[in-house]
């Protein structure tokens, strides 16, 4: 089991950036009135930031950046390490990563790469710099993530174009010899590779003329090969069997339990999904905020987002204690224990 | 467990419908009001109440509400 603890490290500030534009489900107009009621009470989610055509992820994670570091009186020449998580990187290649180390101007000496995940990504992104940073000494690092779903969801495919917004997000992350250790529990199921999927345009299916052929898959769910696929059924039931198994692991790790937790961040999948799992944990529900109804599902930047959106003034006034949990696409799912520090938090920025 | 409960306790979380209208033998997916949003509802309650995951396969082969109400019996410990 991946339970492991990485000291001296810090959240110093976190900000999040979605596009100005915003739809609304009420008004999707392939479900009848009834369906989207039952849409908005199933899955929470009732308005969503889209992107113009050609905004990329990092655009709003620059965005956040360029405030933050401000906010936050960094110097770009002190940033020694910059990750983006991210399943819309801008290009096939180079990593994004490495033009944001320029366009942010950002030493040379920065190291910069980027990591391909989505829902799991803040606990997993969190490990791989805070893991860096301590060992090697590495003082100021930016952890960037989020994805822009909108472009690659059908907007004729009921079951996954009304669930996601689009988002990006930045984490300043500071090494701190008073940092009490954070604690993770990381894991991984290739089995389920298929459940979320983008089938083609990657080395195993490449591009083609097929690729842009769009199918009906059902009633209400029309996309192509390049569209995002999604099960909700088998995604739904590995999250309420597998989540909660691994938080328990990880209170045993820690020496925790739910009573130690002033907050329960999740990855911001699904209302219904989320609230078995929190019941499952036995949180009271003063202690798990959502941010789903006002942004869907926003990948690797919802739990970012849910804490500058909805616990600002908390995380921002005092050290709390909180449990962050990501689970989904992979099917990658890990959680991470920590003892905060207050954290400058701006309020979300829109691009 | 027997029927007559599960079947109240599926009425309460479809609130759309109105009681009664659930019988063992009513084929779910043939109500007005069935969508796959319903199908989730499903699996989560029978996950709470009874400790049992359903998955994607067994809803396909269930067609009834007595059909679901008998896999979940032979899998509750």
């Amino acid at each position: 089991m991946a339970c492991f603890s990485i000291p001296n490290i810090r959240i110093k500030g976190i900000a999040a950036a979605v596009p100005q534009q915003e739809v609304s489900n009420w008004d999707y107009e392939k479900l009848t009135e009834k369906e989207r009621r039952m849409l908005v009470k199933t899955t929470g989610v009732e308005k969503r930031r889209v992107a113009p055509k050609g905004m990329a992820t990092s655009d709003l994670c620059f965005e956040a950046a360029e405030q933050l570091l401000e906010k936050l009186e960094w110097q770009k020449e002190d940033i020694q390490i910059l990750i983006f998580l991210s399943q819309s990187r801008d290009y096939y290649l180079p990593a994004t990563s490495i033009i944001l180390q320029d366009r942010l101007g950002l030493s040379k000496s920065c190291l910069a790469f980027d990591i391909g995940l989505g829902c799991s990504g803040y606990v997993y992104g969190l490990s791989v710099i805070g893991s860096m940073m301590a060992t090697t000494g590495l003082k100021k690092g930016l952890l960037m993530m989020g994805d822009i779903s909108s472009a690659t969801c059908s907007p004729d495919d009921k079951s996954t174009y009304p669930l996601f917004g689009d988002a990006g997000t930045v984490s300043a992350i500071e090494l701190d010899a008073d940092a009490p250790p954070m604690h993770f529990n990381l894991k991984s199921d290739g089995s389920g590779y298929e459940a979320i999927i983008i089938p083609d345009g990657g080395i195993r299916n490449l591009v083609s003329e097929q690729s842009f052929e769009v199918k009906q898959i059902a009633d209400g769910i029309e996309r192509c090969n390049l569209n995002l696929a999604l099960d909700g059924v088998d995604v739904f039931n590995f999250s309420i069997t597998q989540v909660h198994p691994s938080i328990r692991e990880l209170y045993e790790f820690a020496n925790t339990n739910t009573e130690h937790y002033d907050y329960f961040l999740m990855h911001q999948a699904n209302k219904l999904m989320n609230e078995t799992i929190r019941k499952k944990l036995k949180f009271e529900p003063e202690k798990v905020p959502y941010s789903i109804a006002k942004y869907g599902n926003t990948s690797s930047a919802s739990i970012p987002l849910t804490i500058v959106s909805e616990l600002s003034d908390e995380v921002s006034s005092k050290p709390l204690s909180l449990l962050l949990s990501g689970f989904g696409v992979g099917l990658s799912w890990g959680a991470v224990s920590i003892e905060t520090a207050p954290i400058v938090c701006l309020p979300v920025i829109e691009v | 467990m027997n029927i007559e409960e599960f079947i109240e306790k599926l009425e309460e979380e479809f609130d759309e419908l109105e009681p009664g209208t659930l019988k063992p033998e009513t084929s779910f997916r043939d109500l007005d009001e069935w969508s796959s949003m319903h199908a989730l509802i499903i699996i989560a309650l029978i996950d709470t109440e009874y400790d049992v995951t359903l998955n994607g396969d067994d809803l396909r082969a269930a067609s009834t509400v007595e059909d679901i109400f008998n896999i979940v019996k032979t899998r509750v410990a």
